[in-house]
Order: structure tokens, then C-alpha cells, then sequence
């Protein structure tokens, strides 16, 4: 302060107002650029130098083989086996070739191949009324999600069972993605309505709603999805009356929409408990009455709450469709798995390769689902964040 | 293990109501009233006897019995439909109608013949445990195997045959058990064993999956009796007899020489009275099965005779290249065998 306020005579001469800001110089190097990331964030201390150079070395081992294995040793075309074999010592990483050959398969399993366009136009039809549905943004909601729910199931099932002219594809010719997506669909689409009515059926005062809510669900959550399947095509032909046949996929479609929907009901129950009592009296004191409550407050808010626990349910629900080939369905897995018995395209990389190419099919679309449910709990963020 | 209980509850139930299941009308009838044959098939295929092609066709040995049974029934063997079926299903499809034959290579023994409700109509393909082993170790026998390492499935009963026939040949042996095929398919293409062991035609299939197949021999003793075929539900004759003599129709092709290429002209130039009455041009055979006079000639026309369906699917025409051995002709030193048509 002296220095500045009450100079000595003597420096008086030296005195300035100086005009500009000094310029902020650049943070030190070592906080800036690629370097400075890397300092903080991987060198920050002796753990994490140890823990960074372990990761590297441990990267360094096992992408180049893998890269080798995926792509550099691969084998991208070709005809039959003979492609993918390791003849004369060479290096035969994934046969691709194979899953080319058999792409057809893998989308629609044993679809006929002169009617495979019904199954695109439905997944065009699928895709043109999900898509609008899925972006916030976009009109006409309701009468999108009443077509979705009315008109599609309808035009789908015209489409790949046959009727109206088209002629009939049994479902046992159906496979591969098609299953999948159908099962999964389903199960999702009925399951969500399903697992609301028994959530709060299971909080209900009405003594035989709840009874029969909990039993639903306690039943339902306490088998193995592989046992209601097994159940469902081993067990109920025998007591069925000869000739008289429902068909699997059909059976495999409800058991897989009634299992998830004793999930989906404890998921949602979970969310009802969260909604604190005063929000169920101050509806009760604006004069709604149950399903009014339920439908303008208790459940939006319980809903967005359990977001992460419904959309885990989902991906569950969507891996768990593999299950189906225990009763001789062919979903992407099964379909994939049935191919390697084909003796044409036998070679030793060939069932890797097949499960590679069902986990990248699977990572896409739970990914898709993980990633679009996020997006949603941020939208619908209102004031819950911690 | 909850696959064996169910199993055993589900052939439980089987075994109570297979008996009403089994005294529906006459299969024939049905199948002629839906317009096909309903074939019961490996869910899980098995390279050469069932899988789907590249355009996702069925096919395979045990295929190939579906269309034969299609093609002496309508004259046309794409009239059959196939029913994908766990080994657990299997039986109780057969059981509940859901099918009409049932070609999934199951063996034949009593139990299943005696107490499923279901009969064998016969074999179309004699399988048994064998053993394939590195070409350098240079054994040329399974006798060879003194002191050798080999590879196998734990828990099913090739672990006991394994046990047994060595011991009976006062051979020493050491098991490497695996707890599933893939472990022993693996472990045995990396040299952990000097020799693997399972079904002759299983032998074949993990051969072609091996680095280098061609270093690889199977060897030829079989050492258990794993008679495959198809079957029908008990209970009604004629169908039971129509899937028995598509099977031997087949196979008396083969031994009269009738192929696919030659049957139209057998049927009409042979002087031989067995190929006429097999074809149908001498006597009418497939009247008293309840089908048309050339019910065997379109059988041949559609999928061959045994031999070539056999080369075709598993032989010499397959990357399997399975050698005819106990499935030769009972004429050319195997057992295959037909009655005649007479």
C-alpha cells in the first residue's frame, strides 16, 4: 500500500496509471492441453500412474489381437467353409463370410424368401410410427400412440401371419430378429399397462383385488422364465384335447408378457411408495377420485421416478426373448446357434464369430434403449435431482 | 438338473396320457385332410442329419425321411412341415399329435419303444460311440489306445462305454472330462488328449471344426449301439407301416440299383420282377399301405435312394464325409437291411 499510495519523492519520475489490464498469462503447461489432461487425469498420483500403466499394458496385450481377430485376419466374403478354414498354418480370425451367407436368416429366420417384404413394411411401419413417438417434439401424440396401440398391432399381424389375401406364414417359419423384436415388443408393450393395473392392484384396499394382485405377481416372480416356457410347450399339449393346438410362438408371447408384467408391477409399486402422502390427500382434497388421482398425479410422478428400474426391465426382458429357444423358437441367438450345425459352413471360427455377431446385435439395441431412457429422465428432470 | 426333473415329470405325464393321445383316428386320414406331413425335427440341429441351408431350407438325413414319408403319401415331397423339438419336447409332441413322425436321430431302445407310447419304424442310421485320434499318433485302431489320453463328455453314459470297453480289452486309459462338448472340442484341438471320444457321426461334425481336420482320423470301432430312426405314435399301423417302408423303399432302391436319376426308366424299361414290384408296375404294393401304386418311385424321385441320400447329406458328397461303415448294405458288409417287396 505505501508503496503505491505515498511514493518518495525521489521515485516520483517513475510514477504511471497504467492504461490496460496486464493480459491473464496461460495457465502453467503442465494444467493445459493433451499433456495437461493427462496429468490430472491419469498421472494425477502414484495410484494412478500404477493404475494407468497397468490399463495400457493391459490394452496393449488385448486390442491387437482382437483388431487381428475382428477385422485385419478376418475373412469378409466367400462361398462355403472353404473360405474360413485354416489351411497351410494361415491365421483365420472371424468368418464373416458366414454371416453373410446366413444375414437372411439372422433378420427373419425361415421366413419364405418371396415374402420377406411383409416383414420390412412392418418394421417401416414400426419405425415410421415409433420414431415420431419417441421425439418429443413432434404433434399428435395421442392419436399417434392410439394408432400405434389399435391399428398396428392389427396391420402387423395381417401383414406377418397372413390374411386378407397375403398368403399364411406359419410362425414356425418365423425367426431370427423378427422373434426377437416380436416377443420383445410385445412383452414391453404389455407388460408396462399390465404391471400399473397389478401395482396398484397390490396397494388397493379392495381386499380381493389385492389378493389376487399378489398372488399374480408372487406366482409369476417366483418361477424361472425358462420354466413358464418349458410349461407352456411341453406341459400343455398333453393336456390339451389331440388336435387341438395353440400355436408356440403365441404361447411364448403370453408367458413372456405375463412373467415381465410381475416385474413391471414391483418396479412400479416401488414408485407409487416413493410419492409422499400429502401429494394422495392434496388430490383426494381437489376432489379427484381414484383413477383421476392416479392418472393426472400420483402415477406421472411415480412413472418418472422409476424411469431406470422400468427401462432395466425392458433390456432384461429383451435379452431374455433368447429363452425362447427352449421351445423351438429361433430368436437371433437360436437362429445364429441352429446355423452352426450347417455342415457347409462348418469351420473352426465360425461359432465365435456367430456369438460376436449376436452380442453386437443385442449391445445395439439395449444400448439404444439405455442411452433413449436417459435422454428421457433428464427431459423429464423436475426438481428430483441430487 | 431341473432339466431332468422336468423331464422325468414330463415323460410322468406323458406316460399317463399317452395311452388317450394314442387311440386318435387314423393318421392317414389327418394328414391326407391337412395336406401335409407334420415332421418333428432337431431344434437344435446336427450337421448333416437336420439344418437349415443358406436360404434357410431344412436339411439333412434325417430331412430327407420327412420328405420321403411327404412324397409317398401326396407324390410330393414339399408337402411337409417341420417342427423344430428339443430333445425334451420330442417325445411329447409325438404324444399329443402335435406331429405325425418324429425323424430327430433319437435312438432306439426298449424304453422308449416299450413305455413312451411311440414305435420305432426303423433304422436310418446305425450310430455308435467312436474314437478319432491324431493321425500322428499313427494308430490305426482303437486297440491301439493303450495308455492314451482321452477326451470326453462327463456325465453321459459315453463316459461309462469308455470305462467299460477299455477295461473288457484290459487297456489302460486316462479320462480328461469335460463337463460340456465345446471344453472337450477345444481342449482336444489344443493337445490335451491323444484321442476323443463320442457318437461316430458327433466325430465327424467336431472334426470339421478342428484347425486342421485332415490330421485327424476317426477310427473305426464303435463300441455301443446307437441304433437312429424315426418314430410314430403307437396305436395306428398303417401310418406306423407308411413311414417303416419309406424307409425301406430306400433302401431296396439301393440294392436294386434304382436311383434318382434312373427310377422314371426302371420304372418303365426294368425286366427285374423285384424292381417292378418295388416301382409298382408288377402287382399293387402301395394299395395295401393305402397309397398309390407308385408311392416308391416318388419317394426315389424326391430324395433319392438310401446311398445317395446318404453320400448327399453325411458321405462323401458333405464336408462330413462319414464313411458308410455299419450303414453299408447288409450285401456290401453292413447291416442295412430291407425286407423285400413281396
Amino acid at each position: 500500500m505505501t508503496d503505491v499510495a505515498s511514493p518518495g519523492p525521489d521515485a516520483r519520475s517513475a510514477i504511471y496509471v497504467r492504461g490496460t489490464f496486464v493480459p491473464p498469462s496461460p495457465p502453467p503447461g503442465s494444467t493445459v492441453g493433451p499433456f495437461g489432461w493427462a496429468h490430472k487425469n491419469l498421472f494425477s498420483s502414484p495410484f494412478n500412474i500404477a493404475a494407468t500403466i497397468l490399463t495400457a499394458l493391459f490394452l496393449a496385450w488385448v486390442v491387437p489381437p482382437l483388431l487381428d481377430w475382428l477385422i485385419f485376419d478376418a475373412v469378409w466374403t466367400g462361398e462355403n467353409r472353404e473360405a474360413c478354414l485354416p489351411v497351410d498354418g494361415r491365421e483365420v480370425g472371424a468368418c464373416w463370410a458366414w454371416v453373410q451367407a446366413k444375414f437372411g436368416q439372422i433378420l427373419y429366420g425361415r421366413y419364405p424368401l418371396d415374402q420377406r417384404w411383409r416383414v420390412d413394411l412392418t418394421a417401416l411401419l414400426f419405425v415410421a410410427g415409433l420414431v415420431p413417438l419417441a421425439i418429443p417434439k413432434v404433434p399428435y401424440k395421442r392419436e399417434n400412440t392410439i394408432l400405434m396401440l389399435t391399428a398396428f398391432p392389427v396391420a402387423a399381424f395381417i401383414l406377418l401371419y397372413g390374411g386378407f389375401g397375403l398368403p399364411v406364414v406359419e410362425t414356425a417359419l418365423w425367426g431370427g430378429l423378427l422373434v426377437t423384436l416380436v416377443v420383445a415388443v410385445t412383452g414391453i408393450v404389455a407388460s408396462l399397462p399390465l404391471g400399473i393395473l397389478l401395482a396398484l392392484g397390490r396397494r388397493s384396499k379392495l381386499p380381493i383385488v389385492k389378493t389376487v394382485s399378489v398372488i399374480f405377481i408372487e406366482f409369476w416372480r417366483g418361477v424361472p422364465l425358462i420354466t413358464v416356457l418349458f410349461m407352456a410347450s411341453v406341459m400343455l399339449p398333453l393336456f390339451l384335447p389331440s388336435g387341438v393346438n395353440f400355436d408356440k410362438l403365441l404361447r411364448a408371447l403370453i408367458g413372456v408378457a405375463l412373467f415381465s408384467a410381475a416385474y413391471m408391477a414391483e418396479t412400479v409399486r416401488g414408485g407409487l411408495q416413493a410419492i409422499p402422502k400429502g401429494q394422495y390427500e392434496a388430490a383426494a382434497a381437489m376432489g379427484l377420485g381414484y383413477w383421476q388421482s392416479m392418472r393426472l398425479v400420483i402415477l406421472p410422478q411415480a412413472l418418472k421416478i422409476v424411469i431406470p428400474g422400468i427401462v432395466n426391465s425392458f433390456i432384461s426382458l429383451f435379452k431374455d426373448t433368447s429363452l425362447v429357444l427352449i421351445i423351438g423358437l429361433f430368436d437371433v441367438l437360436g437362429i445364429i446357434q441352429l446355423n452352426f450345425s450347417d455342415a457347409n459352413w462348418s469351420a473352426p471360427t465360425v461359432p465365435a464369430t456367430g456369438f460376436v455377431f449376436a452380442a453386437i446385435v443385442f449391445w445395439i439395441f439395449c444400448f439404444g434403449m439405455s442411452r433413449y431412457s436417459q435422454y428421457m429422465e433428464r427431459r423429464l428432470e423436475t426438481g428430483h435431482r441430487r | 438338473m431341473v432339466y431332468r426333473k422336468w423331464k422325468t415329470a414330463a415323460l410322468g405325464a406323458a406316460m399317463i396320457l399317452g395311452t388317450a393321445a394314442a387311440s386318435s383316428a387314423a393318421t392317414l386320414d389327418e394328414v391326407k385332410a391337412k395336406g401335409f406331413v407334420q415332421c418333428g425335427v432337431n431344434a437344435a440341429g446336427l450337421q448333416g442329419f437336420a439344418a437349415p441351408n443358406d436360404k434357410g431350407e431344412w436339411s439333412g438325413f434325417d430331412i430327407d425321411i420327412c420328405r420321403a414319408v411327404a412324397a409317398a403319401v401326396f407324390g410330393d415331397a414339399t408337402k411337409v412341415k417341420f417342427t423344430p423339438l428339443t430333445a425334451k419336447e420330442r417325445f411329447t409332441a409325438l404324444q399329443s399329435g402335435e406331429i405325425d413322425v418324429l425323424s430327430r436321430n433319437s435312438t432306439w431302445t426298449m424304453s422308449r419303444d416299450t413305455q413312451l407310447g411311440i414305435v420305432f419304424t426303423g433304422v436310418n442310421y446305425y450310430d455308435g460311440q467312436g474314437f478319432m485320434a491324431k493321425k500322428s499318433l499313427g494308430v490305426s485302431s482303437a486297440k491301439d489306445l493303450n495308455g492314451a489320453s482321452i477326451c470326453v463328455q462327463s456325465g453321459t453314459t459315453t463316459e461309462l462305454n469308455l470305462a467299460d470297453w477299455f477295461r473288457a480289452n484290459n487297456l489302460q486309459f486316462n479320462p480328461v472330462v469335460f463337463e460340456k462338448q465345446e471344453e472337450a472340442d477345444a481342449a482336444y484341438d489344443s493337445g490335451r488328449c491323444d484321442a476323443y471320444t463320442t457318437d461316430a457321426s458327433g466325430l465327424y461334425s467336431i472334426r470339421l471344426k478342428l484347425a486342421n481336420p485332415d490330421e485327424h482320423v476317426v477310427l473305426p470301432e464303435i463300441i455301443s449301439k446307437e441304433p437312429l430312426g424315426p418314430s410314430v405314435r403307437q396305436g395306428d399301423d398303417q401310418w406306423a407301416l407308411i413311414v417303416k417302408w419309406a424307409l425301406f423303399a430306400m433302401v431296396n432302391a439301393e440294392e436294386l440299383g434304382v436311383t434318382q436319376a434312373n427310377v422314371e426308366e426302371q420304372k418303365t424299361g426294368s425286366a427285374n420282377p423285384e424292381v417292378k414290384r418295388l416301382l409298382g408296375t408288377d402287382g399293387d404294393f402301395g394299395k395295401s399301405l393305402g397309397l398309390t401304386p407308385d408311392w416308391a418311385v416318388n419317394v426315389i424321385k424326391a430324395v433319392g435312394n438310401y446311398g445317395e441320400s446318404f453320400e448327399r447329406n453325411v458321405g462323401q458328397g458333405s464336408p462330413l464325409k462319414i464313411a458308410r461303415g455299419l450303414n453299408e448294405l447288409w450285401s456290401k458288409g453292413g447291416i442295412q437291411y430291407a425286407p423285400p417287396v413281396r
